[in-house]
């Protein structure tokens, strides 16, 4: 930025003099050159160069200006970084520009409150980054972890699950350098999971030293030490950010790098080396981006996924060997070697089986857990070999006044088997809410609809020729050759000679089925409706058949299924109040509606059948019975069903935190998982149209 | 009704004369073979851009046969597959189509993609897809009995969620199905070296960003980076751009329009490289 200085020496108070009078060449004579040089001899040659650069730029303008502001400069750099410095400088000149000499010289006074104003700006949120980084987190990890914020002081830490990150932060002095912050400091945590932190028995291996708080905030150092050169070997560009965010590691850590940092080093390095380091009683300087570590609660959350996953693939490994009901009879020889890549080689009978993508996913999860696979995950699950946590107690039986409209079917699977007529189904229709609230939001969103109708319509418009008829707008050439053909050959040639356009026939008929849940009220609930009015502009514009309804409900007894367009109801008024109507009620027991939607849209008269799930979240009920793995279970099961029945189903889900379940809920590529509820009017018209295309 | 009287294709119907570059992934070489001895024919499902293409290049070569390969689409007809009558001057001349020439040379047909195709016009690959192989050729009333070396070999990306794109069972149920992924790591990195002309070390990294791009598919991304687009961007790496340009342009912008995506995808790049 400045034209000489290939030095970085700092320049003499007579250095500065000669070149501060060449730079304020025009400053009134009784100023004191010999002052101003004497309180710019302590900064670094660097701050020096940049004060006598912007006194020049500012003195071009105004010789006051230029004057002050190397007046202050000292003070300046006590308060701002050099970027900091350049933006106040800048303030102050925008200052005079558009208010005069009295705006610039309070601006530039007014340093403290520059600084202030500025790490304001600087300052990025949780919220706002919260998208990002889970896409992020999400790119870097197979296995799904959650992002979470917590207090703005806090520093951050990870359960093994869920990443723990600040409300807030500031330290840096650009909003670009607080999101990279945000990113190193999710990335060392995200690395903590992925190279093993919580592999060793962090809790039993530190209580022998004098002061738990010190030795976990050393270890959490060491950890990043060695956590930074395993990420540099997979992902340098992401370790050159990282060390390019914090100071250089304590001295005291030098002779301790090369085993941190070799390729094999463990966690179990790290706590060789920690007792050295407490016993001096130091504390480690702090790193924001390092974090902290809570043993006990990661300890907890990992046994129990471990459990979870050996669970999940001795299953897969019983429905492969035929126990599970896939053959009746004889079972299977299986053989089981662990893989070199995790997943786990398995041979039926001698050949070569791929595990379902849960298992592997499992297989996965469980070898970046445990290093390998434990060989109790590699033994089918016996019969009854459910773990007693498994059992979930029902919710309380709701008297209703009227008997249910239907009764279906659900899916236990702690029992294998189906329970009977266990839910009750009442169907009615959503009551109409404001007569605007269509109108209001058609015309918010003009243009998008607009856009979405040309895109439908151009699906739709995509026509298809029918060759060899009788008459139509151009002729056939095939059909005229050969008529040519015929009549030499003296056979009598077709009159057949035409094609005619016709409209593709696209027999479809989409069932959409709406989460009304307690969950969505708010933003989801809004969006739904938002996207529900996008989505029938659009299917209007195909001409396709379609119906809406809403579920929600309170227990197996009352399962509440919300009309809201039938499939011989039209885009009308009714509808349209309906749609405004939408609320959010109870709970999610999603099976027993998938059941009931299903069977309407079996009875359609058409080739295409498509059901779109819209729901915010995992399948719930009231009382925990419906919690969990058995929803997840009873839900996969239902959309199996409707498979059965030829019946497509695509789920969107709206998780900010991802859905891991949804994978082995819905069976691979038939879902979405949107990170942002504002996303979803635009995404489901758009989501249809690509299931749907031609 | 011979094939004399099939102007062009027949005579051009060579095996291919080179080795194809293939990295084997599993045990896809003998199946294909078994397969081939016994003239079954063979449904490859997997993935765009996994390797399905060079495969059955790599196979024609192998096995020494002609290929000849359609990329289907929705305006594919019969004709366009079984040939069709052309006026010629003052006569009426029958152009074989590229099935019809398949089937008389003993040629390996690849149909790509074979879901794009209409309806209709799958349903003539059903009598040579089963015992019986033969072909009708009905503007000519013509039956032809395919030869031992003939090989039907279809595609199909199972990704495609369009419920109007799905396989009839009817079809799929004729062939022998052998499916597709990308390949390991390992083998991955080999493949970009030998094809995208870069040094392993350059390879490996574009590696790792394919798998991380493979880990948001359904998170946001239809599909992640196929081999095919981590051999582009080591291509540009070769012709002179930076590894972080190349995997933008290839990968990044490949995969997505998606504003937030995009970025998404480049906080990765930059992860990476
Ligand atoms: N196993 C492999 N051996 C050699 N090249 C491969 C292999 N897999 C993928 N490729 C590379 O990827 C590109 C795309 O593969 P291609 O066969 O066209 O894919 P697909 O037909 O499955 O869409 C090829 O041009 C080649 O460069
Ligand atoms: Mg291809």
């Amino acid at each position: 930025m400045t034209s000489s200085a290939p030095s970085s020496r700092r320049l003499f108070e007579h250095e500065l003099q000669e070149r501060l009078d060449v730079v304020l060449f025009a400053s009134p004579s009784h100023r004191s050159i010999d002052r101003l040089a004497r309180s710019l001899e302590p900064l670094t040659r660097c701050q020096q160069e940049k004060v006598l650069h912007w006194a020049g730029i500012a003195t071009r303008t105004n010789a006051e200006i230029g004057y002050l502001l190397a007046t202050l400069a000292p003070v300046a750099f006590e308060q701002l970084d050099d970027e900091g410095f350049d933006a106040w400088v800048i303030a102050g000149l925008d200052g005079y520009d558009r208010d005069g000499l009295r705006r610039a010289t309070e601006l530039l006074r007014d340093v403290a409150g520059f600084g202030a104003a500025r790490n304001g700006l600087a300052r990025v949120t949780y919220a706002e980054v919260e998208a990002r980084l889970t896409r992020f987190i999400q790119g870097l990890s197979g296995r799904p972890l959650a992002l979470r914020s917590i207090g703005s002081d806090s520093a951050a830490w990870t359960d093994t699950e869920s990443l723990f990150l600040p409300e807030r932060m500031a330290e840096r002095p650009s909003v670009e350098g607080n999101r990279r912050l945000y990113q190193a400091t999710a990335a060392l945590l995200w690395a903590q999971t992925r190279y093993g932190t919580f592999n060793a028995d962090i809790d039993a291996a530190i209580t022998a030293l004098p002061d738990r708080r010190l030795a976990l905030d050393w270890l959490s150092l060491l950890e990043a030490v060695r956590l930074e050169a395993r990420i540099a070997d997979e992902l340098p560009g992401l370790a050159r950010e990282i060390i390019g965010l914090h100071d250089a590691w304590p001295d005291v850590l030098t002779p301790a790098l090369p085993r941190l940092q070799a390729p094999q080093a463990t966690v179990q390095d790290s706590l060789a080396l920690l007792p050295g380091l407490v016993v001096r009683g130091n504390k480690p300087p702090k790193f924001t981006l390092v974090g902290t570590l809570d043993p006990t609660a990661a300890r907890w959350v990992r046994a129990d996924r471990i459990a979870r996953e050996t669970k999940v693939l001795r299953n897969a490994l019983v429905a492969l060997k035929g126990v599970g009901g896939r053959r009746q009879g004889g079972e299977a020889v299986l053989d089981i070697a662990p893989g070199d890549d995790g997943a786990p080689a398995v041979r039926v009978d001698g050949e070569v089986v791929a595990l379902p993508p849960e298992a592997q996913a499992a297989a996965q999860s469980l070898v970046q857990d445990l290093g390998e696979l434990p060989p109790e995950a590699l033994t089918p699950a016996g019969p009854g070999g459910w773990l007693p946590t498994d059992k979930e107690g029902a919710g309380p039986d709701l008297i209703n006044e009227r008997d249910a409209d239907w009764r279906y079917d659900e899916w236990d699977y702690h029992r294998g088997a189906y329970r009977k007529g266990w839910c009750h189904v009442y169907e009615m229709d959503v009551a109409p809410g404001a007569a605007a609230y269509v109108g209001e939001v058609s015309a918010r969103y003009r243009t998008l609809i607009n856009q979405i109708r040309r895109r439908f319509e151009a699906v739709r418009g995509e026509d298809r020729t029918l060759g060899r008829q009788p008459e139509g707008e151009e002729i056939d050439l095939d059909a005229l050759v050969d008529a040519h053909i015929d009549r030499r050959s003296g056979i009598e040639p077709s009159p057949r000679l035409f094609c005619r356009r016709i409209r593709s026939e696209r027999s479809m008929a989409a069932m959409f089925m709406v989460d009304m849940s307690g969950s969505t009220k708010g933003w989801v609930n809004d969006a739904e409706r938002e996207a529900l009015i996008m989505l029938c502009e659009a299917i209007e514009a195909l001409g396709d058949d379609y119906a809406i309804y809403g579920f929600s409900g309170w227990t197996r007894t009352r399962c509440d299924i919300y009309r809201i367009k039938s499939f011989v109801d039209r885009y009308d008024e009714t509808v349209r109040r309906r749609i405004a109507g939408i609320e959010a009620k109870d709970y999610t027991r999603m099976g027993v509606a998938i059941r009931h939607l299903t069977k309407l849209l079996a009875a359609q008269p058409v080739r295409h059948k498509l059901l779109v799930t819209l729901s915010d979240g995992r399948p719930d009920d009231f009382g925990d019975e419906y919690r969990g793995t058995y929803g997840i279970e009873d839900t996969r099961r239902a959309l199996q069903e409707a498979r059965r029945q030829g019946i497509r189903s695509y789920c969107v889900t709206i998780d900010r935190h991802g859905a891991d379940y949804l994978k082995h809920m819905v069976g691979p590529a038939a879902y979405t998982v949107l990170d942002e509820v504002a996303k979803l009017p635009v995404k489901l018209a758009d989501i249809y149209r690509r299931l749907t295309a031609n | 009704m011979t094939a004399a009287n099939s102007p062009g294709l027949v005579a051009e119907l060579k095996a291919p004369a080179f080795e194809p570059y293939y990295q084997p992934v599993g045990g896809e070489i003998a199946l294909f073979e078994a397969a081939a001895a016994r003239r079954l024919p063979v449904l490859l499902k997997g993935p765009t851009g996994c390797g399905k293409t060079r495969f059955v290049e790599y196979m024609a070569w192998k096995l020494k046969r002609p290929l000849v390969t359609v990329a289907c689409h929705d305006d594919l007809t019969t004709a366009d597959l079984l040939g069709r009558y052309l006026i010629v001057g003052n006569e009426t001349v029958w152009m074989d189509g590229p099935l019809t020439a398949a089937v008389r040379a003993g040629a390996i047909c690849y149909l790509d993609e074979i879901v794009e195709a209409r309806k209709d016009t799958t349903v003539v690959i059903h009598p040579l897809a089963d015992s019986r192989r033969v072909l009708t050729v009905d503007k000519r009333g013509e039956l032809l009995q395919a030869p031992d070396d003939f090989m039907l070999v279809i595609s199909y990306n199972p990704g495609y969620q369009s419920i109007l794109k799905e396989i009839k069972p009817s079809t799929r149920q004729r062939f022998v199905a052998m499916e597709f992924d990308y390949p390991s790591a390992e083998l991955e990195t080999k493949i970009v070296v030998a094809e995208g002309g870069v040094d392993e070390a350059l390879a490996r990294k574009l590696v790792k960003l394919g798998e991380l791009t493979r880990n948001l598919k359904g998170q946001g991304l239809d599909e992640g980076a196929s081999t095919r687009l981590l051999v582009h961007a080591a291509q540009l790496v070769s012709a002179g751009r930076t590894p972080d340009e190349a995997a933008t342009a290839a990968v990044a912008r490949a995969l997505t329009d998606d504003a937030d995506m995009t970025q998404t995808l480049h906080d990765l790049v930059r992860a990476v490289f």
